[in-house]
């Protein structure tokens, strides 16, 4: 009777390969996490020094009016980006998908604007939205002489001036990925739903979208990891004005770690940033991968 | 075998650059305007004719671009020949931490601490007695430039100072002006705060805010009346949408605003527009209340290197930036006032006078750069930025919100 080889050595060769990534994650993500959070308890001005100040940094940052309107903004930024590319991305996958001329005609044009990096598409819409060349200009030209339309320069809408070309940028390639899953579904599914005779929105609403499942949370985690990222499409389009009313959480970060030269601060936002992804993520992983062992 | 030698030569090729060139520097700036440009070319040229190299490596975009990327240079030790950086706390904890290079000899043996002036630009290079850069020009922000065009086309006279500048609201607006231009960047909201607080609180009360950081200074009723002005400097702007400073500036020049608080790098643009001080723009130290300049300013830093050749280029170029040709030829392009007051600036214009006037008189003030650190002035430039773009936000509010800063601050 030969012994079988204990767990660990099973497949050796692959879990060999596999060192240097394990190593990398571990020492890149979780130990540099580990390093900031460590020193965000520190007095660290553009030097780090283990020189710690208990919560100081934290108080100092929940105090701040520029942190609190950074987190408002990020949280309409990000409910708002997350519903609309959803629902505008599914939208358009539906109607290219109703076998239409010239289908990829409109992909492409409507793809397009995801080949744009944030900053050429920041300033594009800059451009756009600035009353005295964009949308105002062009529109009172036409005579409407008292038409007003400049979110950029208008503190209480300007988040929604940069969801606009964020949503203009991202929801191409939700489309796309939308349009996939539509293709996924089989074609006897849409005959059998037609022969029951069960009204198109009622089929796509109770029997496709449910069975686009992964589809959707390919969609969610690509669309969630462009908000919690957000600041090359601020910089280029308003540098977080006027004032600070458009100011985004990671924006905080580079600002006062390099401008500021205050490390500890800087660490001290970007930790609270990391702790409130973990917050959304745990519920939601739970519920996802959780429920799948039980069941 | 193939492999071997590629990664020798890979290896090879980044070792072996390090050792040649030793007296090629790479100096790092971010002087790169039209005129600014002009201005660091001759200071290339001179340090080309002494023998050595100037590596040019401008960086584009301002000191708030181009500093972090210099201080992460240094502290990465990836450090360049020579860097310019805003002469103050800047550099302070790179010092404290050894990075850069000490130049007390070339100072003692050139006698710096008698021919700058004035000397508080050496004491803002001097850190426990050792010298660490080489100043180069001075910059002031305590200027107000106003436009005669739109004055002349409200038809009332161009005022004379701040309280007849806002006293002139109503005839330029009713001509369609927009009082007083303004780009939308904090550090401007925060630099034309500092011009109105010197003018109306005067020296004695910024210096205890901002060079003893005495929190009830920054509550005291006479605070109380700066942040009412700039309150009316806010309604003022309140029309004006631009975001860079010179921008803002354009509009002085068009006669579209009446006018801009702005340093006096703000000149450069007057002359590129081919305008006459004094016909076409007037300016007002001081806001014309307390004629006052600051003695901010740019100056050269040199990073610790390991190779005594590079450090000894490096001290060539410190004595170089300090000589009288240099000064003279640097400052008279760029437009700013140079570091010492024994060189010949008779060909400079009824502005620059004024300032070289003021200088000689010895009503100065230290920059905010060296009296505050980069923390501090960011959270400043945040707190007026959010005040001057924020209707609502009152003069009690603010207030306390500077105070609390100041009080925190180190």
């Amino acid at each position: 009777m030969t012994q079988r080889p204990t767990r660990l050595f099973r497949n050796a060769s692959s879990k060999l390969a596999l060192v240097p990534m394990i190593t990398i994650t571990l020492v890149v993500f979780v130990g540099c996490t580990l390093w900031t959070v460590l020193y965000s308890f520190t007095k660290s001005k553009s030097l780090p020094r283990l020189d710690f100040n208990g919560l100081d940094n934290y108080a100092r940052l929940w105090k701040t009016s520029r942190w609190l309107v950074s987190i408002e903004n990020i949280a309409i930024y990000g409910v708002l980006s997350m519903v609309l590319s959803l629902t505008l991305g599914f939208l358009l996958a539906a109607l290219l998908d109703q076998k239409i001329r010239f289908e990829d005609t409109f992909r492409t044009i409507l793809l397009y604007p995801f080949a744009l990096s944030f900053i050429v598409t920041g300033l594009v819409w800059q451009w756009i939205l600035n009353p005295d060349f964009g949308v105002q200009h062009v529109v009172r030209g036409l005579g409407f002489t008292s038409f007003e339309f400049d979110p950029l320069y208008n503190p209480e809408i300007v988040i929604y001036g940069i969801l606009i070309a964020g949503l203009w940028q991202g929801t191409g390639l939700i489309m796309c990925i939308m349009l996939a899953g539509l293709r996924g579904i089989d074609e006897d599914i849409w005959k059998a739903a037609r022969v029951d005779g069960i009204p198109m929105w009622k089929t796509y609403l109770y029997v496709v979208i449910p069975m686009m499942r992964p589809v959707f949370i390919t969609a969610i985690v690509l669309i969630a990891a462009g908000i919690v990222k957000v600041y090359d499409l601020v910089v280029a389009q308003t540098s977080g004005g006027p004032g600070i009313a458009s100011e985004v959480p990671a924006k905080y970060v580079y600002d006062y770690m390099f401008r500021g030269q205050n490390l500890g601060q800087g660490f001290a936002a970007s930790t609270m940033m990391m702790l409130c992804v973990v917050i959304v993520l745990i519920p939601w992983a739970y519920l996802e991968f959780g429920g799948k062992k039980r069941g | 075998m193939k492999n071997w030698k590629l990664a020798a030569w890979l290896c090879a090729s980044v070792a072996l650059p390090v050792m040649a060139h030793a007296e090629e520097l790479e100096v790092t700036h971010w002087w790169t305007s039209g005129g600014e440009a002009a201005a660091v070319g001759e200071l290339a040229k001179a340090f080309d004719a002494s023998g050595d190299t100037w590596k040019d490596g401008a960086i584009a975009g301002s000191g708030g671009v181009a500093r972090p990327i210099i201080i992460s240079r240094i502290m990465g030790g990836d450090p360049m020949g020579a860097t310019q950086l805003n002469h103050g706390r800047d550099a302070e904890e790179l010092i404290a931490a050894g990075l850069l290079q000490d130049i007390t000899d070339v100072a003692e043996a050139e006698g710096w601490r008698d021919i700058i002036k004035p000397i508080s630009l050496l004491d803002a290079c001097t850190v426990d007695g050792k010298v660490y850069c080489a100043p180069i020009n001075i910059h002031s922000w305590q200027w107000m430039w106003l436009s005669n065009k739109a004055f002349a086309d409200a038809g009332v006279p161009v005022p004379a100072n701040w309280d007849e500048f806002v006293a002139d609201r109503e005839a330029l607006e009713k001509a369609g002006k927009i009082p007083l231009a303004m780009g939308q960047q904090s550090w401007q909201s925060n630099g034309a705060f500092g011009v109105i607080a010197v003018a109306i609180g005067g020296p004695d009360l910024w210096k205890k805010i901002n060079v003893d950081k005495d929190a009830e200074a920054a509550r005291s009723p006479e605070m109380t009346k700066v942040f009412e002005q700039a309150d009316i400097a806010r309604q003022l702007s309140a029309k004006s949408t631009v975001q860079d400073w010179n921008q803002a500036t354009n509009m002085v020049i068009t006669g579209e605003a009446g006018a801009q608080i702005m340093g006096d790098w703000a000149q450069g643009e007057f002359a590129v527009a081919g305008q006459v001080a004094g016909k076409d723009y007037t300016c007002l130290p001081g806001l014309g209340v307390n004629k006052i300049i600051s003695t901010g300013g740019d100056a050269f830093y040199f990073p610790v290197n390991e190779d005594p050749e590079v450090t000894a280029a490096q001290k060539r170029l410190a004595s170089l930036i300090v000589s009288k040709e240099v000064q003279v030829a640097f400052n008279s392009k760029k437009g700013s006032l140079p570091i010492r007051g024994d060189v010949d600036l008779s060909t400079v214009n009824d502005c620059t006078k004024q300032g070289l006037e003021i200088l000689a008189s010895g009503n100065i003030l230290p920059d905010g750069t060296m009296t505050l650190s980069a923390d501090t002035r960011t959270q400043l430039d945040d707190l007026l930025t959010e005040f001057w773009s924020t209707p609502s936000m009152t003069v009690a509010d603010v207030q306390e919100k500077y105070a609390s800063i100041i009080e925190t601050a180190e």
